[in-house]
């Protein structure tokens, strides 16, 4: 059990760290990437622009 | 192909794979400690070995696609991540505060799991898209073991360089170097996900460094926003 706890501690901590805006926007961007370009459009620019302004979002929350 | 043009191609090839895994392990090495780094390593190069040994040919039926994607977006999370720290410390670097566990420095009785997952990760992604490599230059020539050696002696090459300039690495600034480890791990993290999301980079491989470029340019533009907030922010607030 308490490697199972540790297992799970270990992940949340790798993927959420203490702002769980992060991993979500991300995880959204992604999402929304695949969807468009399974619609046949270039997505390439969203995921960029995503990451800079999460981090700007995570930044100003900090600050 | 003959017996030279396959081993130069193969070497050219794993090199600029070997470049992107040697990167991180540089990178997560000097910030978070060399010994999970080297485990999380030779951990990736075993499994690989298993894999392609277990395998063969069969290896290009690997779904690297979703393997990009889940590797990618963690990259990209946790590249984030650090670098909003890294942020934060260059722009108040008296401001106190305990480290989040992905920031904290190993210690050196346990494994640092950050270091080996990060380093797992990077060797096992780069090293299948170079097995990859050799597999598919390999077959089509029907000299596999002559593609193999230009892909061994282009991760030696390239290995050897990151050996070399560790210890110029190790003189830079704690905050600084987690500044660039988390650019790199974004930029890195950015690439992989979106083409696991099936996205075609204008320019192929080199948009990494566009990616770099203007990752580092809004980086560089909220540090002085924060230094700027820091500087015109009242006294004891």
């Amino acid at each position: 059990m308490r490697y199972i706890i540790f297992f799970l501690k270990f992940w949340y901590d790798f993927i959420i760290g203490d702002d769980w805006t992060i991993a979500a926007l991300i995880g959204v961007a992604i999402v929304v990437t695949f969807w468009l370009v399974r619609s046949n459009i270039q997505a390439w620019w969203l995921l960029p622009i995503t990451a800079i302004l999460t981090l700007g979002v995570s930044l100003w929350h900090a600050a | 192909m003959n017996g030279m043009f396959l081993i130069l191609a193969t070497f050219l090839a794993a090199t600029i794979e070997g470049v992107e895994m040697m990167t991180i392990l540089v990178g997560v090495g000097t910030t978070r400690g060399w010994r999970s780094t080297f485990l999380g390593a030779v951990a990736g190069f075993a499994l690989l070995a298993g894999l392609t040994f277990a395998l063969g040919n069969a290896l290009l039926n690997i779904p690297i696609q979703g393997l990009r994607l889940a590797v990618g977006a963690m990259l990209l999370i946790l590249g984030l991540q650090w670098l909003k720290k890294a942020l934060l410390r260059i722009a108040r670097p008296r401001a106190k505060r305990q480290a989040p566990a992905a920031l904290q420095p190993e210690s050196h009785e346990k494994i640092d799991w950050y270091a080996f997952v990060v380093a797992f990760k990077g060797v096992v992604l780069e090293g299948l898209e170079i097995a990859f490599i050799v597999v598919t230059f390999g077959a089509e020539a029907n000299q596999i073991g002559i593609a193999a050696a230009g892909a061994v002696a282009a991760l030696v090459v390239v290995g050897g360089v990151a050996f070399l300039i560790r210890g110029w690495l190790s003189r830079i600034p704690r905050e600084w170097l987690r500044f660039a480890v988390g650019l790199l791990l974004s930029a890195f993290g950015t690439f992989w996900a979106a083409e696991g999301a099936r996205v075609r980079w204008p320019g192929g491989d080199l948009s990494l460094l566009g990616l770099l470029a203007v990752m580092a340019a809004a980086a560089f533009a909220y540090l002085a926003l924060l230094r700027f907030h820091a500087a015109t922010r009242p006294a004891g607030s």
